[in-house]
């Protein structure tokens, strides 16, 4: 693509005063979290934007932690943070610990497992920009957005439950599960200070705190590859914890 | 107003107007005309509802885009990954 080039400087200027801290919350992830880092690396560094990687390692017995620091010396401290933590302490938590740590004034939040693609960043960045958004937040459900190895079931689970939650909470975006976001520093801690739920319905509780804040939200589709190494789970338990914060968010705002 | 009282005000709206119109204490001879469908009104509307939700549902499963390209381009850059992070003295098991 010819543009390609010209686009990329014209991100640059737009985003010369800003920096982008992305947050990385592992447990267990020493195979995946080399390649995210790579991957991070190529794109942050094709996009030519001022960034950061914080990796929040909560006690791996695996030692992702040792990864860590070997994937420091390769590509700098002032790019790859480590602030581990002792145990696992829970998803909201480790995003404040992250946080706290952050030089950017743009976090991005994303799993490390490899299902969200760091070329995709990019892409909320200039969204961002352009329209001064204070969340953009991936979605699988619009657009070129998509999912890589799910059966009927998870599919149909997937789209049921959007589809319920859309017409409960009507909250103004179309991927409410998803855990690959960028948002505006002040906002994300004011939205995790607001939020009461843990796990992944924590993100779910996020963008509907946001839309009663009245945070300007903005999408770009994403491919969700589902994990390529190690397990993914959608069980009865993740179902029922889905449904009672559904219903908790129902009831409460 | 949370999401919960709009959906018991709406309702609340609703089956006032329609009790009242089934009870007889509005009166009006299109009433007494239209009585039984509109005494299976709430009836139908969950029925049509249900067809709808249940259409779009499945619509949209069977529509739900599969990545392949993502897949396929993502397992590209694994091994490129590898490559690239070995001659960087990372330790890596093997593929």
């Amino acid at each position: 693509m010819s543009g390609e080039g010209s686009t990329n400087e014209e991100l640059k200027k737009l985003t010369k005063n800003d920096k982008y801290s992305i947050l990385l919350p592992t447990y267990n992830e020493r195979d995946n979290l080399p390649i995210i880092i790579w991957l991070i690396v190529k794109y942050m560094e094709k996009s030519q934007c001022a960034y950061e990687v914080i990796v929040i390692d909560d006690g791996s017995p695996d030692g992702t932690l040792e990864v860590a620091k070997e994937l420091q010396k390769i590509y700098g401290e002032d790019k790859i943070l480590l602030r581990p933590r002792e145990k696992k302490l829970g998803l909201g938590t480790a995003y404040i610990h992250g946080i706290k740590h952050a030089s950017g004034n743009f976090i991005v939040i994303m799993d490390a497992d490899l299902s969200h693609h760091p070329k995709f960043i990019p892409k909320m960045i200039e969204l961002q920009r352009y329209l001064d958004l204070d969340i953009v937040s991936g979605t699988r459900y619009i657009g070129d957005g998509g999912v890589y190895g799910w059966d009927f079931r998870r599919k149909l689970i997937s789209r049921g439950a959007n589809f319920i939650t859309q017409l409960l909470l009507r909250p103004g975006a179309s991927d409410l599960t998803g855990s690959f976001r960028l948002y505006k520093k002040d906002v994300l801690e004011k939205l995790i200070k607001s939020c009461v739920s843990k796990g992944y319905v924590f993100q779910m509780e996020m963008i509907i705190r946001a839309r009663q804040f009245n945070y300007q939200i903005g999408e770009v589709p994403i491919s969700f590859v589902d994990r390529v190494y190690g397990e993914s789970k959608l069980g009865g338990s993740e179902i029922f914890q889905f449904v009672k914060s559904m219903l908790y968010l129902f009831a409460t705002t | 107003m949370t999401k919960l009282m709009e959906w018991v005000f709406v309702a609340t709206v609703f089956f006032s107007i329609w009790t009242a119109a089934i009870t007889g204490s509005a009166q009006s001879t299109l009433l007494i005309k239209w009585r039984t469908p509109i005494l299976y009104l709430p009836l139908t509307l969950i029925i049509l509802f249900g067809l709808y939700a249940v259409s779009v549902v499945l619509y949209r499963t069977f529509t739900f885009n599969n990545c392949e390209e993502a897949a396929v381009e993502l397992q590209r850059e694994i091994k490129e990954a590898r490559a690239d992070l070995r001659s960087k003295g990372l330790a890596l098991k093997e593929d």
